[in-house]
């Protein structure tokens, strides 16, 4: 592996028209991304950071408000958008504004998720306690100013892209949480299964027999946004859709899918973090070093 | 061809381009879009070995010369297939259309194949454009993609009945092979845009079309091999497979490629390096080296043969092109046959 961060120096592939200074080269991006809070770059904060703030006192609410960002996920790729590394500002004023900004892999990345990222965010950082306004700006998308002012005005996605969209975006977001559930599967199955469970033992297990784990903890999780059985006495394997037990002779499909369906989001998100590597070349507020490194 | 080993590879690639992406084929009014096109292209880009990186100027327009050296002089390409992408909305000449491709390529008599397009939004104007188009340049297949703009629309779907009018004709023409490239940005917006599902209907309802999944449906791959293993006319196209993970991502680049292997086959499944994304070189002689890791993760994939690469370096597109393959490139006779349709079913046990 190597890391080509220096290839594309001074090349006009990177951050792209809206920007206002785009002579900085790629390690200032997060600072000159910062918007509005002064450009230093003695305040962008490191990988662990918790914000820039041009006051002083307010340090703690930033970094409330960065650990909220943290809880919203890109609905594709079923990981935080902090440490995918879209997040380049998070501050909170003295008065307790909130300003956020976010950027994604492409110009094109889909608009719809897109949308759900920005909202969710808008979410998350509305409900930072001592927050009495919040902006969120996406940057650098052909729909940047579509969803930026749909989700300020609190719109909602089909009114925000009227004529082009039919309804809200729960449907697509539970088909996502679906396939996580799926991916989540095989993440819980695969140890069991290399470390000798046969396939009926899976299928007999509930979810209280399954020694404690991250992706337990995980699969449970999505599960229960769901509305599925997520409980210890629930069914290890279910179906996404109705919950039910799977049938004894569909096991081994429904194992091949978990693992199809977290290969597919895997490599998705491998080639999202390439994408927005080469694109930006700095690390997003809030991305631990290794999760940057994983796009090397 | 390729060499190694004493193997010899015949090499199709079936995914290519020849494009103008210059400011000077921006539509004024619609330059952050052409800009943007091209800058996301470049980010793709950076995904393949450093030594092989273009400047964006050369990148944004190359030369015939450029791609003559590129892809047959280097980088081992017997036979060609342009796919054409249109975009007219913001390329004033269209950023790659079926006239570039073939002005350029009659130049080099028996290098290439030229396909040509559809958008089912141009009615009964693209219908004829079509069939001059198939008989002008003698098109045996059709890029769709899926996601072009095109007069305030954002994209069709393969089972909207003005697609499947082009369908027919396809059909009616001659023409076999329909390659979809699925795209972001589609009506209605609230949906997943990516979804396959209008390329299983389409494939049920024209059996006697073969339609080749570009990209192997990423970011869908998990969605497009699900249906591909019940689709006995629907391929794999591994344009971006390979030159998105094999250099950068090498061990998803194995799971993707077991995964492949399992539900879709290696009869149906072909090469295509997407040039000028990437150049064939480093794909073509990475791939013949490649097999998956030796660790116990891989162990219940299919397994990867030298036949196994001939099939979807050039074999498998040969045949579903009519490709005539010198007798030193072809496979003996228990080793399988390319392109081979009708053994899809949906895989239990295993």
């Amino acid at each position: 592996m190597t890391a080509p961060a220096t290839s594309r120096a001074g090349g006009p592939g990177g951050s792209s028209s809206r920007a206002s200074s785009p002579a900085a080269g790629p390690r200032d991006g997060a600072c000159r991304l910062a918007g509005q809070a002064p450009s230093v770059p003695g305040e962008v904060p490191g990988p662990s950071g918790s914000g820039v703030s041009p006051g002083g006192g307010v340090r703690p609410r930033a970094s409330a408000a960065l650990a909220a960002l943290a809880t919203v996920r890109d609905p594709e790729l079923d990981e935080p958008i902090t440490s995918l590394g879209f997040v380049t500002a998070c501050t909170v004023s003295a008065d307790g504004d909130a300003r956020v900004r976010l950027r994604l892999p492409t110009y094109f990345c889909a608009p719809n998720f897109a949308f759900l990222m920005v909202a969710d965010a808008y979410d998350a950082i509305s409900g930072v306690p001592g927050v009495r306004s919040t902006e969120v700006v996406l940057e650098d998308h052909f729909a940047s100013d579509a969803i930026n002012g749909g989700v300020a005005a609190q719109a909602g996605f089909a009114a925000t892209f009227d004529g082009e969209a039919v309804s809200e975006l729960h449907g697509l977001r539970a088909d996502f949480l679906r396939k996580a559930v799926m991916a989540g599967t095989d993440q819980v199955c695969r140890p069991l299964l290399a470390a000798g469970a046969s396939r009926a033992a899976l299928l007999a297990m509930t979810l209280g027999e399954v020694p404690a784990s991250g992706a337990l903890d995980r699969l449970r999780q999505r599960r229960a946004e769901l509305g599925l059985p997520a409980g210890d006495g629930a069914p290890l394997l279910i179906d996404p859709v109705t919950g039910a037990r799977i049938a004894e002779e569909a096991v081994p499909v429904h194992l091949r899918r978990a693992r199809l369906t977290r290969v597919s989001i895997e490599a998705n998100g491998s080639i999202c973090r390439g994408l927005l590597r080469h694109r930006y070349g700095s690390a997003g507020l809030g991305q631990a070093p290794e999760e940057e490194r994983k796009a090397q | 061809m390729y060499e190694k080993n004493g193997e010899k590879y015949f090499v199709v690639d079936g995914h290519m381009h020849y494009w103008n992406a210059a400011p000077d084929n921006w539509v004024p009014g619609a330059e952050q879009y052409a800009k943007g096109w091209i800058e996301c292209f470049y980010g793709y880009h950076q995904l393949g070995p450093p030594e092989t990186k273009w400047p964006m100027e050369k990148y944004q327009k190359y030369s015939e010369d450029d791609l003559m050296k590129d892809v047959f002089e280097d980088g081992h390409v017997d036979v060609a297939i342009f796919q054409p992408t249109y975009l007219k909305e913001w390329y004033k000449e269209g950023f790659n259309t079926t006239e570039r491709n073939a002005t350029m390529g009659e130049r080099h008599p028996g290098k290439f194949v030229y396909n040509t397009r559809w958008d089912p939004r141009d009615g009964d104007v693209g219908l004829e454009m079509l069939r001059r188009n198939v008989e002008r340049y003698g098109s045996k297949g059709c890029k769709l993609y899926t996601a072009e703009w095109n007069n305030g629309s954002r994209g069709w779907k393969l089972s909207d009945p003005g697609a499947y009018r082009y369908l027919e004709a396809c059909q009616e023409l001659g023409i076999k092979n329909i390659h979809v490239h699925k795209g972001p940005t589609i009506w209605p917006l609230d949906k997943d845009a990516f979804d396959v599902a209008d390329v299983d209907h389409a494939a049920t309802d024209f059996p006697e079309l073969n339609f080749i999944v570009e990209h192997v449906g990423l970011p869908r791959i998990d969605d497009f091999c699900y249906m591909a293993t019940q689709e006995p006319n629907v391929y794999a196209g591994l344009s971006v497979a390979i030159g998105a993970h094999m250099y950068i991502r090498p061990n998803f680049f194995a799971r993707v490629m077991g995964e492949l292997m399992f539900w879709v086959g290696e009869d149906k499944m072909t090469f295509g390096s997407d040039y000028a994304i990437w150049e064939p070189k480093w794909q073509v002689e990475g791939f013949v080296d490649w097999n998956y890791p030796d660790r116990p993760e891989f162990a219940d994939y299919p397994k990867v043969t030298t036949a196994t690469k001939k099939k979807i370096l050039g074999l498998n597109a040969a045949k579903l092109y009519g490709i005539e393959v010198p007798a030193e490139f072809r496979l003996a006779t228990d080793q399988g046959t390319p392109a081979a349709p009708g053994d899809a079913q949906l895989v239990a046990g295993a």
